[in-house]
Formats: C-alpha cells, structure tokens, sequence
C-alpha cells in the first residue's frame, strides 16, 4: 500500500499478561482474541446451519414426505437462514475485522475494547435463544428468515418471542461491533494513514459499519412491531386494524437489502487485498473501487422494493426501483473490472487464497448476473419466489461472502497462527468445495425457471431430478467443508514456520509485524509515508 | 429434452428419483400462452444474453490473464494502476446497455399494469390452504383444493401425473377476453402464479390487488401459491382452464345452476334429520380435507400452533360453541369461518364426527338445523 517505516521490534513479553484457560477468553478485550473467537463461533454456526440445509436437502431429494413434517421443514428453512446471516457471515465478518483492521491502519487494539468483548459475548446468548426456540412445542419460527407479516404475527406459534428477543441481542451486537470498527478507523490510523492510503479491506468495512448503524435499528423496530402486534393488540401489519402488511416488508426491505451489502462489501475488501498480493502488482483503480463502494451503498438505500414487485405498487414506484436496481450493476462491474485489470500482466501464482478469490470473481458475477436479470420487472414477476432467486443469493452469499471468508482465512491464517497451512489439503478443499458448490446451485437457475416454487416441501415430479442433482451437490459441498476443519486444525497446531511477509506479493502493515502476530501490535504506532 | 436425460443416465442414483411418471422438465422460463408472457420471455432471453456477452468477454480477459500472466512462465508484473480514460469507459458502457435494456422493459410493465376494460372480473381469495374464485356479477362462486390424496404425499401410493399440481374444481376462464383477477386474501399473504400467463401477484389480507390475462389458446395451465403462507404452502396449486366463450358460458351457466340448486337442497334438509352414520362418513371426508391440515388427522392438532381436537372441552361439552366457532372462526387465530366454505349439512356432519371420533364418544348428533339456528341467532 504504502511505504512504511516500523518501529524497532518492542519487548512484547512484558505486555503479555493475560488469565489463562476459560478466564482468557470470557475477560479478553484484545482484539487478536475477540476475532478469533467471533471467527470460531461462525464456523461452528455455519455447520449447525449447513447441518439444517441438509435436512433440507434430504427432504427435497425425492418427491413425497420423507424425513420431516411440513412444520419442521419450514422452521429448517428459516432457522437455517437466520443462523447463516446473522450467525456464519455477519460475525465472520466481524471477527476478521477485529484482528486486521487494528493492524492493517497500525493501531494497538480496537478504539473500544470492553465493549468488544461485550458484543461478542452477547451473540452465543442470542443464537442459544433461537436454538432453543426449536424445541418449545410447535417448533421454532416458521415463516422465513424474512419474517413477513400476517404469518409472523396472528398467525405464529409462541416462540416468536423467542426469536424477536434473539433478533435483538444480534442486533445490539452488530450496533456494537459497528460503532467500534468506526470509533478506531476514525480515530486510531497511525500517523501518516491518510483515508485514500488505507487499505480497502479497512475501506469497505467502515461502509460497511455505516450500513449498519444505519439498517439494524430498523431491524429492530420491524421485530418490536411484530412483538406488539401479537401480544399487545397493535395493528402495524394488520388491516382490520388500520394497519398495512405490506408495510411490514418495506420495513424489512429497507434493512433487509442494505443487509445483503453488508454482507458483500467487505468481501470486496477482502478480494481487493488477495488479488494484487498474488498477482504482484498494485490493485488496479484504487480511488474509483473507494468510490464504487460507497455508490453501492448509497444505492443500497434506493432499492429495497425490488424485493417487493410483486406486493402490488404504483407502475411509477415500480419503474424507480427497477432503474434504480439496474444501475447497482454499474459500480458492481467497476469492481470486477478492476479486479481484472489488477490481474492483466500481472505475475500470478495460485495459492489457495488466491483460488478462491478468483473463484469469488466468476461466481459473484455470476450472481450478480442473475441479480440483474431479477431487477426487470416484469421478468421478476416470473422469477420471484422461485428457486431462480435461491439460485441468485446462494451465488452471491454462498460463492460470494463464504467464498471470500474462506479465502480470507487462508490468507491470514500464517499470520494468526504461526503456520503455514498445508497448501494441499487447501487446493482439495478448494476444488471439493469449488465442485460441488456448483452441482448444488447452479441447477437451482433451471428449476427455478422450470416453476418451482421456494420454501415448498414438496414439488411436482417434473422437478425431481434436477432436485436429487441438487441434494447430491448439497452434500458434497457440507462434507467439503470438513477438509476446511482439517486444515485449519492442522495449521492452529503445527506446520512450516510462516515468515513476517508470508506472501511474497504481499503489501501492508499487517505484513510488517512477525507471524504469528504478537498479542499486542503496534503499541507505538509506526510512521507511514 | 435431450439434456435432462443423459444427465439422467450419467448419474444412476438419480434412478432412485426418477418415478415412473416423471415427465421432462424445461430447462427455461415457459414462453406461455399470452401476449405479455411472449414478452417476458423475450425480455427475459434479451436480458440473459447481454449478460452472457458481458460475462465471456470478461472472463475471456481474466482466464486469458490467468493462462499468461502467470509467475511460472517467468513474467515480469507490470506496475500501472491507474487509467482514467479506461475507468469512464467501463462506467458509461453498462449505462448505455442498461438504457437499452430498460426501455422495452418499461414498455412491458406498463402493459402488464393496465387492468382497464376487462370483459370478465374474477375475485381470488387466499386463505390457508386454498384458492376461492368468484365471478363479479354472477352468483357463481367456489373454493378450489388440492386434489392429489395424502396417500400419494406420503408414498403410499404411487404418483399421478399431475401430483401437486391438480385441484378439485379448477378456474374456468373464457379465450380471446380480457380477464381481470382481483387478488386477497382471508388470513395471510398468498401468491396467485400461473408461469403461462406470466401472472404472479400477491393476495395480501385487508387489500385487494389487480391482474390480467387474455389467454388465445383453449387448455389447462397448472400453476402454485408463490408466496410462504404457513405449514401447506406448497400445497395450494391453481389449475386455470381456457375454454371458448361459448363454452364458457355453457359452464358457467351449469356452475350457477348447481350452485342453486345446493342452496335448494339446504332449505330441505332443514326438515330432515341425517343418521349417525351418515352424518360421521360425511364428517369424516370433509374433516380429512378442511381440518385435518392443522388439527391433524387423529385429532391431536399441533402442540403449541393447532389445537387438539380429542379430548377438547369445546369438543365434549360446548355444542353451542363449537357450531360458532367452525361458523365464524377465531379472530386472531388460524381458525376461519366455514359459513360460507361449507354447506350446512357438511358443517353439521364435521361437527357430530369431531364430536365422536378419536374416543370423543358424546353420542350428540348436530342436524343442519342446529347449525342453521346458530346461523340465524347471529343474525345471518
């Protein structure tokens, strides 16, 4: 990024003092621990929701109830969506922003130390809750991570408040987190880091901390009215009593798509980082990916009815939001663009971060592809609620946040550990993964197509075996995953020494300091040129 | 299609799948039967090849890149960054495809969203689990229910042709005019889809949405609830048939006849009254189609959303209250009102079955009067 004059190494023994066992963990307001501990907890909720995508999956690999009731099937589709948004990307998200940000803008920790471990601790509470909410009796919410009143509210079994208390706390969580990735970038860049020098990984997280200070109030106040509409009489979504259900999905959608950005933008980052390490040259248009992304989330504000043609609206609101959603795309292509162009006449070597970068680049464009074709309307009026849409975020969520999850770990994972990981095991998780990923969801486009309905438990026997296919794919890529267990495993207890660089391309702070990275970093703050 | 059966052949657990009837499925949206599905289609194709274009000249330079800029062959990296020349054309090119693009989208939609001077207007009203359809300025109205039994649901037997997607009475609809559907809902929010008309919109409670169609061709068109609507929603399906207008009109005029000749038939039975047996066979099919969804077949409801049947105090010893509540339903619940889903003798018949089935044994026999005087002291 930048020429970087560091400091003479500190004595960092003196500063390691710490509780040792469970006392670290539950007392530690450091940021290197706080991240590992968001990072393992998104793992462990990303196979407790891919576990649930499997029952799913068993269900729908054949026509005819097999495994589960109606009911059940639909608290697995909902709960599974919940715990991958809130509970697997949203916290990994985080807990990378914990470790690296404070040592990529060359700060000692996060600005808010205490309240990062607060916002950490609150989180297994709240998914402990909704966990729990599976087994009151008639299950656990049933109506769609979207929640979409009527269905929500007068119609819901009583674990609803569960699972409004539950979207709360994750809630206050993301607030926290949030406020803090602000308050330290803001505040804690080490001398000599001007914003147009900061890294863009630190760039699209603090958009990303704006969104959402910004959405998850919202979020919260569409819960609160759920609340009171079926337990104290209020009528915010319910007709008869001068109330509108429709109004419940604008709320959603207002949080819900600047929600899916929040997702995506720091994957940006993250891919932005990989790119030019392995390519060995600077990423290509730096100002104009800075500006891309905070034009996306602006946009992200103007779109959140596309979610909603088909609720019945104006043809005058139903144009604005389709124009609107189309020229998301124009900032998004920017992004690949330069991505590509950062690529051309580079120096490339395929390290396992770098495989899944570049996997990242194809098949979110291709979601994104299949985003655009969704924001015409009328064509949308054929896709939505079908699994052409599950298609569509899967790729964006799935091969677009997971994938840059994934390669982020394997990016810093020398640096986190000490160890290089064992790059073999690395490229059999990334073809297992790359693989079966597509045997999974790429058929869903066809099915979709065909007229297959989401959220249904049961199909017509013309989907059948596009659906077996499917379920096929879906369990190959949960048992890939498993080799992503091994290797990181493997890396946490031994391996070849990493160097302070660890890649040879590799350029920032985060790369000054040795590996594994001390407990404390930079508690002089380096002078950057 | 070719396509789906190698892939049939080239992964033989698949057989385990494949059903006897499985038909071929296509591998794209459905053109359909409508001027504005033709439309879609074609928007929608017009759509997906920019984006095929956009993809393989972008992937062609990346894998190119991959292929020769590769450390392995020795190459030195370059070191530019910047290019402002380049950035504005990658910026103002999609503009320039976008604009394409939205203009016969424009044209479409606002094609789509003009219900005006309909020559036939339809009411569609969701509740859960089932369409009602009624024709404005008829007396012809009727729910239409899933008709594949439960047998073949849990493989008992085997699956018909049209599994899931066959109702008992389908929408009747006229080639050649204009149909309006008005679209809500009784409880939560359905979506009424049929991929031939490219109709999809939402029936929200408490408000009433527009559509239409004008469908050229005679034929059946299958389509489902698009919209999660609680435990069965993947099983509402909707069956749409297009008949000539006379023929049209031949059905309609039989529908209409029935339907009087029912309500004939309801003013007589008041006089009579129906034997235990009778009244517990007729209770015991209307039951399985109308209630046992969420009190569940043996009665037992689901602890916590739907409940129990068996055993219920209402059940044993509140006849009165129990005739109300399949009458009008619960408000704020997901118990509706039968009133005017079910015919007298049918209400009376469920209620003497749920009274005596699963070891309820009252020995009360509710008789269509009994039902009727509750209509009645509610003033209807």
């Amino acid at each position: 990024m930048s020429a970087v004059v560091t400091d003479h190494e500190h004595d960092h023994e003196h500063h390691d003092h710490k509780p040792s066992g469970i006392k670290r963990w539950f007392y530690t307001t450091n940021h290197k621990d706080i991240g590992t501990m968001y990072l393992v907890f998104a793992l462990i909720m990303f196979f407790i929701g891919g576990a649930m995508a499997m029952v799913i999956r068993a269900e729908l690999f054949q026509p005819g109830m097999q495994f589960v009731e109606p009911n059940f099937f639909n608290q697995m589709t909902t709960v599974h969506g919940l715990i991958m948004v809130f509970g697997a990307v949203m916290p990994a998200f985080t807990g990378l922003a914990n470790w690296m940000i404070p040592m990529m803008i060359g700060a000692p920790d996060m600005a808010l130390p205490r309240m990062n471990n607060w916002s950490f601790w609150i989180l297994p509470f709240a998914f402990l809750i909704l966990l729990i909410s599976l087994f009151m009796p008639g299950g656990g919410p049933s109506f769609g991570w979207t929640f979409y009143a009527p269905l929500s509210t007068t119609y819901s079994g009583d674990s609803t408040a569960l699972f409004v208390f539950s979207v709360h706390i994750m809630g206050i969580s993301s607030i926290m987190g949030a406020i803090n990735v602000i308050v330290t970038i803001f505040n804690l860049r080490a001398p000599g880091m001007t914003w147009m020098k900061m890294p863009l990984f630190v760039w699209t997280w603090l958009i990303t901390a704006f969104l959402l200070i910004m959405v998850m109030p919202v979020l919260a106040g569409a819960v609160t009215m759920v609340l009171t509409d079926k337990y104290f009489g209020t009528s915010f979504f319910d007709a008869a009593g001068g109330g509108d259900p429709v109004l419940f999905q604008h709320i959603f959608w207002f949080f819900g798509h600047p929600e899916v950005y929040i997702m995506i933008l720091p994957a940006f980052g993250i891919v932005s980082s990989i790119v030019p390490t392995f390519a060995r040259k600077p990423l290509f248009g730096y100002a104009s990916m800075v500006y891309a992304t905070a034009s996306i989330a602006i946009l992200s504000f103007l779109v959140w009815a596309h979610h909603m043609f088909t609720t019945g609206m104006p043809v005058a609101g139903a144009l604005f939001f389709m124009y609107c959603t189309m020229l998301i795309a124009v900032p998004t292509g920017v992004k690949v663009f330069n991505w590509v162009a950062t690529m051309w006449r580079g120096a490339m070597t395929f390290e396992v971060p770098m495989m899944f970068a570049l996997a990242f680049i194809v098949l979110f464009t291709i979601g994104g592809f299949s985003g655009l074709m969704l924001a015409i309307t009328p064509a949308d009026f054929q896709y939505h609620d079908t699994y052409f849409v599950v298609a569509h975020f899967h790729y964006v969520l799935v091969t677009g946040a997971v994938f840059s999850i994934i390669a982020a770990a394997y990016y810093w994972l020398p640096k986190w550990t000490g160890n290089m990981y064992d790059e073999k095991l690395g490229q059999w998780h990334f073809w297992c993964s790359l693989i079966s990923v597509n045997l999974l969801f790429f058929p869903m486009h066809f099915v979709g197509l065909a007229g297959m309905p989401r959220r249904i438990p049961d199909y017509a026997l013309q989907f059948a075996d596009f659906n077996a296919f499917i379920s096929i794919g879906g369990f190959l890529f949960g048992a890939s995953q498993l080799i992503f267990v091994w290797v990181l495993v493997k890396c946490a207890r031994g391996g070849e020494k990493a160097t302070a660089q660890v890649w040879e391309g590799a350029e920032g702070l985060e790369w000054e300091v040795p590996s594994p990275a001390p407990y404390h970093t930079f508690d002089t703050p380096p002078v950057i040129k | 299609m070719t396509k789906t059966r190698c892939l049939r052949w080239s992964l033989p657990t698949l057989l385990l799948a494949a059903t006897a009837n499985a038909t071929d499925m296509p591998l794209n949206m459905t053109k359909g039967v409508t001027e504005i599905s033709q439309q879609v289609y074609d928007l929608h194709m017009t759509i997906f090849w920019i984006c095929c274009v956009i993809g393989a000249v972008v992937f062609g330079i990346m894998f190119w890149s991959i292929l020769r800029h590769r450390k392995a062959r020795g190459v030195q990296p370059a070191q530019f960054h910047e290019s402002t020349k380049v950035e504005i054309l990658w910026t103002a090119i999609p503009v320039i495809i976008l604009i394409v693009m939205a203009i016969p989208a424009t044209k479409t939609l606002i094609a789509m969203e003009d219900t005006t001077e309909a020559d036939v207007t339809v009411l569609v009203t969701g509740s859960q689990w089932k369409w009602h359809y009624k024709y404005l300025n008829t007396d012809v109205e009727f729910y239409s229910l899933l008709a594949t039994p439960k047998e073949q649901i849990v493989n008992k037997f085997a699956k018909g042709e049209n599994y899931l997607l066959e109702v008992d009475r389908p929408l009747v609809i006229p080639t050649g005019k204009k149909v309006r559907f008005l679209m809500t809902s009784d409880d939560v929010i359905h979506s009424w889809w049929v991929p031939a008309f490219a109709v999809k919109k939402d029936a929200n409670p408490g408000f009433i949405n527009e559509a239409w169609t004008r469908v050229e061709e005679p034929g059946t068109y299958r389509g489902q609830c698009a919209e999660l609507c609680g435990k069965d929603h993947g099983y509402m399906p909707i069956v749409v048939i297009a008949k000539a207008p006379a023929d049209y009109q031949q059905w309609l005029d039989g529908e209409a006849e029935r339907i009087a000749k029912a309500k004939a038939e309801e003013q007589e039975l008041l006089a009579m009254n129906m034997s235990m047996d009778e009244l517990m066979s007729v209770g015991e099919r209307t039951y399985v189609a109308y209630c046992a969804a969420c009190h569940q077949p043996n009665g037992e409801g689901l602890p916590g959303i739907f409940p129990a049947l068996k055993g219920s105090s209402m059940a044993l010893n509140d006849m009165a209250g129990h005739i109300d509540i399949v009458l009008n339903g619960k408000a704020g619940t997901a118990m509706q009102a039968y009133a005017k889903q079910l015919s007298l003798k049918e209400i009376a018949a469920v209620i003497t079955y749920e009274r005596n089935a699963w070891g309820n044994n009252t020995g009360e026999l509710v008789q269509a009067a009994d039902v009727h005087a509750v209509m009645q002291s509610k003033g209807e």
